[in-house]
């Protein structure tokens, strides 16, 4: 289904601005990640190119018809969403939603279960556990389906060390199985630790997108600059 | 949707064998269909369903065919249903009589009347309350029929006359809780069970005649009304063994209704 | 004072000696009640549902009236349906009045409304939460609608219960298209209005000791089975 072509795409909300124009190829390899300060757009990107929001202008076009590349595509919000059930209904919810058999979908689960280590908790309620686990449930929800694309939005925001290292493991094992991931984060560490290549915003406007050794060694703007020093951009 | 309404339809079909009777409360509450039905389906072999209900409402489900025949109390009423071809005939069955309830103290004083319209008359200047059954039914029109005949209009005695469009018995519960004068049937009243602190202050009079008719929906106009289980009804209602039964019947030791049919 | 004693001595005795007029008047309410509450929760849910997951054009406007037909006067809603099903009337042919299907259609009007409302004022607050996650996994319009219904049960359970509530006590309608007819379509409240229009107070309260008991014993039940107030959040 790959390349996501997106071309001259905006959004605005009540004629205010959000995004855009944005021109990006995205190809089929490796994690991408999006770069910026709050407020950068960064959220309404990732929603974009998921087809959660409607386009005000532009285009986004795969190489397969959209409604096909919606079935590979899977999302993981900022504030995980749990639906108010068990850790391993929640975790079989996508695989029954494709009309996998219950029994085949709850053997998988349960192999999820375990590695984001929640084997003991999976009949617990969901919405009950830790931010961490909560977050790594949604994580591994997303993954269930093997989807080709994963987006992830600020996924450790609000994690422990011990949450977000098992997360970075799971998302690093996912990329290398085939898996495109697109993440936004604000963790300058976890840029440098998992992207191949980064998309840096601001204010809504792409002011790059290529390696991540280049955009590190070479900021392509002031605000980056700012960013990348750890200063708040204005 | 369909399946739903079949098993409806279903579940009436198998009524065929029962009629339905709409009855006036004050016949009701007597007691005295309590007493009639158990004989009239054991002789009968067909279940009597009795709608109890105010005589307006009576006359309504006769004339809409929601019922197969009428027993009501007001001859009006009833001559100009069968006019209306809603029945062929008015058959009498019964009487009893209407008494004036009152406060045992009968501030009144009408007890000592020598006729039903000098009650009335003192009735309409005493400063008391008076409870009117408002509703226009059988005991209600009566109640009329009498203020027409002393030329008062009772509207006249202000707030202490109380219409309140309710069955004889609940007009005699509000009657109790307002210590106040109303026109009843006997056989509801020694049936009721809150007298409070009211008791008969005047009863006997001629025009205190309550009749009681049968009245069967015609065929013509409702073609489906069971007119022949209808017609084994009549006959009964009209036959020596109602009239034992119904001169037999008591409450509080006093005979209730008379037989008149003939 | 002394009445409500005598009631509660005679309901007490009642339901000791197993009277069976008593039991044959409340298995009729029961019957009637339940039955009208079934098809009004057939309706009401799956269309409370929708209405929360489709967008359409009058959508404030449907809720608006659906809020407001919880305020239907149900004498009124007996005198609609004893017009309808006269045999004078429309659907006379079917010769339901008086029967206890009709009383169970006049139920049904009135409770569906309000079990309506309510579990639609649930189910809205649910999709809020859920939305963006049950449109990123793809789910179709159905697999919503049984997902909201799934995940809202208590709240759902609740609404029955209010439906029932309402339904148990109600005696204006159920008089004018059921006929209180001894041993056909005489329940509680319709047998306490008798008995009160016979001036037997102590009676009426029995039967409406007996009513309250009925009532209080099913939510009761329903809570016990449905363990609503044991752990977790709801």
């Amino acid at each position: 289904m790959f390349p996501l072509s997106i071309s001259r795409v905006e959004i605005s909300v009540k004629s205010k601005k959000l995004l855009g124009p944005i021109n990006l190829v995205i190809n089929e390899k490796g994690i991408t990640v999006v770069l910026g300060a709050n407020g950068s757009g960064k959220t309404t990107l990732l929603e974009a190119l998921h087809g959660l929001r409607k386009l005000s202008r532009g285009k986004l076009e795969w190489s397969v018809p959209n409604s096909q590349a919606a079935q590979q595509q899977s999302f993981v919000f900022q504030s995980p969403i749990m639906l108010r059930r068990s850790v391993i209904e929640n975790l079989i919810y996508p695989l029954i939603v494709r009309r996998i058999s219950k029994s085949i979908a709850v053997e998988e689960a349960k192999l999820w279960a375990q590695k984001i280590g929640l084997e003991n908790k999976m009949s617990q309620q969901a919405p009950l556990l830790s931010g961490g686990e909560m977050q790594a449930v949604a994580v591994a929800r997303a993954l269930i389906t093997k989807p080709k694309m994963l987006f992830l939005d600020e996924p450790t925001a609000s994690l422990d060390g011990l949450a977000k290292k098992t997360i970075e493991e799971i998302l690093i094992i996912a990329a290398k199985g085939g898996t495109k991931i697109i993440m936004s984060t604000h963790d300058l560490g976890q840029a440098k630790r998992l992207a191949n290549d980064i998309i840096y915003l601001h204010k809504g406007i792409l002011e790059s997108h290529g390696p991540k050794e280049d955009f590190l060694n070479a900021p392509p703007s002031d605000a980056a600059r700012q960013f990348l020093a750890g200063d708040i951009v204005i | 949707m369909a399946a739903l309404v079949l098993v409806f339809v279903q579940i009436n079909m198998a009524t065929a064998n029962q009629i339905r009777l709409a009855v006036t409360s004050s016949f009701h509450n007597s007691g005295l269909s309590d007493y009639l039905l158990p004989h009239i389906e054991n002789d009968l072999k067909f279940e009597v369903h009795l709608l109890v209900v105010g005589t307006g409402q009576a006359i309504k489900l006769g004339e809409n065919g929601d019922v197969d025949a009428i027993l009501v109390h007001s001859k009006p009423d009833e001559e100009e249903f069968v006019k209306a071809g809603f029945a062929k005939h008015r058959r009498q069955i019964m009487f009893n009589e209407y008494v004036i309830l009152g406060p045992s103290s009968d501030p009144a004083q009408i007890k000592l009347s020598n006729n039903l319209l000098e009650a009335f008359k003192r009735l309409s200047t005493a400063n008391t309350n008076f409870v009117s059954r408002g509703d226009l039914s059988g005991t209600h029109k009566k109640e009329i029929e009498i203020w027409e005949k002393i030329h008062f209009k009772p509207e006249k005695i202000g707030a202490q006359y109380i219409s309140v469009g309710s069955s004889m018995g609940k007009a005699i519960n509000i009657a109790v809780a307002f210590d106040a004068y109303i026109l009843s049937d006997k056989a509801t009243w020694l049936n009721h069970k809150n007298k409070g602190h009211l008791v008969i202050q005047f009863e006997g009079d001629q025009l205190l005649h309550n009749q009681y008719s049968f009245l069967p929906i015609s065929k013509n106009v409702h073609f489906h009304v069971k007119s022949k289980l209808v017609e084994e009804l009549e006959k009964w209602l009209v036959s020596g063994k109602a009239k034992k039964l119904i001169n037999s019947y008591m409450v509080q030791n006093e005979k209730v209704f008379t037989f008149n049919a003939n | 004072m002394n009445e409500i004693l005598q009631g509660l001595v005679q309901a007490f005795w009642l339901v000791i000696s197993l009277d069976t007029e008593l039991i044959a008047i409340s298995l009729r309410s029961l019957y009637v009640t339940l039955t009208a509450l079934l098809i009004s929760t057939l309706v009401a849910f799956p269309l409370a549902a929708l209405i929360v997951v489709t967008r359409f054009r009058f959508r404030r406007v449907v809720i608006a009236i659906l809020n407001a037909l919880m305020g239907l006067p149900p004498v009124v809603v007996g005198l609609l349906v004893y017009i309808i099903f006269s045999r004078s009337g429309p659907l006379g042919v079917l010769g339901l009045l008086y029967t206890t299907s009709a009383m169970i259609i006049a139920q049904t009007v009135i409770i569906t409304p309000l079990i309506a409302s309510v579990a639609h004022q649930s189910m809205r607050e649910l999709w809020a939460d859920y939305r963006d996650l049950l449109i990123s996994i793809n789910t179709s319009k159905p697999q919503r609608i049984g997902t909201l219904m799934w995940d809202s049960k208590r709240a759902l359970i609740t609404a029955c219960l209010a439906g029932f509530g309402r339904g148990i006590g109600e005696v204006g309608a159920i008089m004018i298209v059921g006929g209180n007819i001894d041993n056909a379509t005489r329940v509680l409240t319709t047998a306490i209005s008798l008995e009160t229009s016979r001036g037997d107070f102590s009676l009426a309260l029995a039967l409406g000791f007996v009513l309250i008991s009925l009532a209080l014993s099913v939510s009761f039940a329903t809570h016990w089975f449905g363990k609503t107030e044991r752990g977790g959040l709801w």
